[in-house]
């Protein structure tokens, strides 16, 4: 995730994280969602954790008309589809937190 | 590098271990609304809360939505009215606590700090008009919190004052019988108070303070749990540099999200307040972390000792956190709001003297502590003689919550629901202090306030 240490396009990032039991077509439901309102993928990366499919995408919403408020129920709603949960939150709630 | 576990971390924390922002108050200076008027007063007052705090609400909702993070509660604390109030011709101050309850409802907070004296060392005609007044407005009101402050380091405790808040809290719990003695859950007497503290019912907004400012308090009892429980069986060095980094993480999402609401409110950033406040829900609550430590029921010997460990390892943590911290910053240990000191106290591990104990060593006092109804109002004022001694002595902040609950005994409860909870009544000594607390009079400032 070598992104999040690149300061250039500060602000404008988003983490989504799926979690929930893995099955097909949980990658594309959620990119298809990006593609859709023009957020660019930066990065992803899944493991499984507990048994759970983890996955963390990083996204530039820099050129999406989309607020970040919208984003989230839509991805929410997705989730909800795909019996997993779908959450999207600013990177500096990650960064504050783990990084000085 | 952020790595995926650190992520995860973070949602684990939000999602699992209820870490929450508990509160994001606005500070706002009353001082510019007095008025020989009171109704001018009170008009100034309300036009200035609601202007200033029009958008704390969906201000707070939007922050936490982006940041993924719930902020439990949007709360404002205001000059102690005692002092905006007193060149104000009426001797009944009820009309500007019904003034910050309009306030309040306006802008959508659920509580509002600040119906408050400062009477340490006396009591002026304002503060009087004050005191008398908290009972009624406790009782007519819903979202005013009172809080009075009768003891400091410099000055000593006025035992006046003392004597004067036990019949008070008597009074406001028979005008509030009908629920539990609900008032006297939003009522707080103090020792060495600070003017920061975000956190109900104690927050007022202090007279060295800027025009408006955000302060913050952050929560994080279940984080700071599923921590210490990972290092079971580990040295004490361990254990605290565990708490530490939990503290840390914890307070760095209250410094963005504070930082975030104030910039986006145009007011100055005040503190973080780093107490870690437990609320009824299981596994949030200090009780358990002093559990995991390896007492086998908070209350029993040792628990004084882990709970020292517990608060300087917060403030450890929480100091290199954040740019300020300020308010009471240090572990919480309410009985009726932390699910772990209720079971303590039901199966007879926890009593008074031993909360006083842990009083020494944590922030904030004896906090909704629920005591049988019969109570004489003099053995009131004696246990908040005795918190104040704890405060004035040891130059710390100390605080009484007490609810004489109407017509219970021990054994019954108090039910308050929401994050005050529900309390089990606790017994209390039955051999009188009342010639002790009827002298009158102040007892004098220690020799270590001698400091210049």
């Amino acid at each position: 995730m070598k992104y999040l240490e690149n300061d250039e396009s500060r602000g404008k990032r988003i983490i989504i994280t799926v979690i929930g039991p893995d099955r097909v077509g949980i990658i594309a439901g959620v990119t298809c969602i990006l593609a859709a309102n023009n957020f660019n993928i930066l990065d992803i990366s899944q493991t499984i954790m507990q048994e759970f499919l983890v996955m963390v995408l990083i996204v530039d919403s820099e050129n999406s008309g989309l607020d970040l408020s919208m984003l989230k129920d839509r991805l929410a709603a997705k989730g909800a589809e795909m019996g997993v949960q779908i959450d999207a939150q600013h990177e500096d709630a990650f960064k504050f937190m783990h990084r000085l | 590098m952020l790595t995926i576990q650190e992520i995860m971390e973070t949602v684990t924390m939000v999602q699992e271990e209820h870490l929450d922002i508990r509160t994001i108050t606005l500070g706002i200076s009353l001082r510019d609304c007095a008025d020989a008027d009171p109704r001018t007063a009170c008009q100034k007052i309300y036009n200035k809360i609601t202007r200033l705090a029009g958008n704390l609400v969906p201000i707070g909702e939007d922050i936490a939505k982006e940041y993924g993070i719930p902020i439990v509660n949007k709360r404002i604390s205001v000059t102690p009215i005692s002092l905006v109030a007193e060149s104000s011709r009426t001797d009944d101050y009820l009309i500007f606590a019904e003034t910050l309850d309009r306030a309040a409802a306006e802008v959508g907070v659920n509580f509002i700090g600040g119906f408050s004296a400062l009477v340490h060392k006396g009591i002026t005609g304002g503060d009087k008009k004050l005191l008398d007044s908290i009972p009624n407005a406790l009782d007519k009101t819903e979202r005013v919190c009172a809080s009075v402050n009768v003891a400091t380091t410099k000055a000593g405790i006025n035992m006046d004052a003392v004597a004067l808040m036990g019949r008070l809290i008597k009074d406001v719990a028979f005008r509030t019988a009908d629920r539990d003695g609900l008032g006297c859950a939003k009522l707080v007497v103090f020792a060495n108070v600070p003017e920061d503290n975000p956190f109900m019912a104690g927050a007022f907004h202090g007279i060295g303070e800027p025009e408006s400012v955000i302060n913050v308090g952050v929560s994080g009892p279940g984080v700071v749990k599923r921590a210490v429980e990972r290092v079971k069986g580990s040295d004490f060095g361990t254990l605290a540099e565990t708490v530490k980094k939990s503290a840390f993480k914890i307070t760095r999402m209250g410094e963005l999200v504070g930082r975030s609401a104030a910039a986006r409110l145009g007011v100055p950033f005040g503190i973080v307040d780093i107490s870690l406040a437990p609320t009824p829900a299981i596994g949030d609550s200090v009780a358990e972390i002093l559990e995991a430590m390896g007492l086998e029921r908070c209350g029993t010997h040792g628990t004084t000792a882990a709970l020292a460990l517990l608060n300087d390892a917060v403030k450890k943590g929480g100091a290199m956190a954040s740019s300020y911290v300020g308010g009471l910053s240090g572990a919480f240990i309410p009985v009726s709001e932390d699910s772990g000191m209720i079971r303590s106290v039901e199966e007879k591990a926890l009593h008074l003297d031993k909360l006083e104990a842990m009083t020494c060593v944590c922030s904030v006092g004896l906090d909704m502590i629920a005591v049988p109804g019969d109570t004489p109002a003099e053995t009131i004022s004696a246990i908040i003689a005795d918190e104040m001694a704890i405060g004035m002595i040891n130059q710390k902040t100390t605080a009484v919550r007490i609810i004489p609950a109407p017509g219970k005994q021990v054994g019954d409860y108090v039910e308050f629901g929401g994050l005050l909870g529900r309390a089990p009544v606790m017994p209390v000594h039955r051999f009188s202090a009342a010639d002790f607390v009827g002298r009158g009079g102040r007892i004098p400032a220690p020799i270590h306030s001698l400091s210049n």
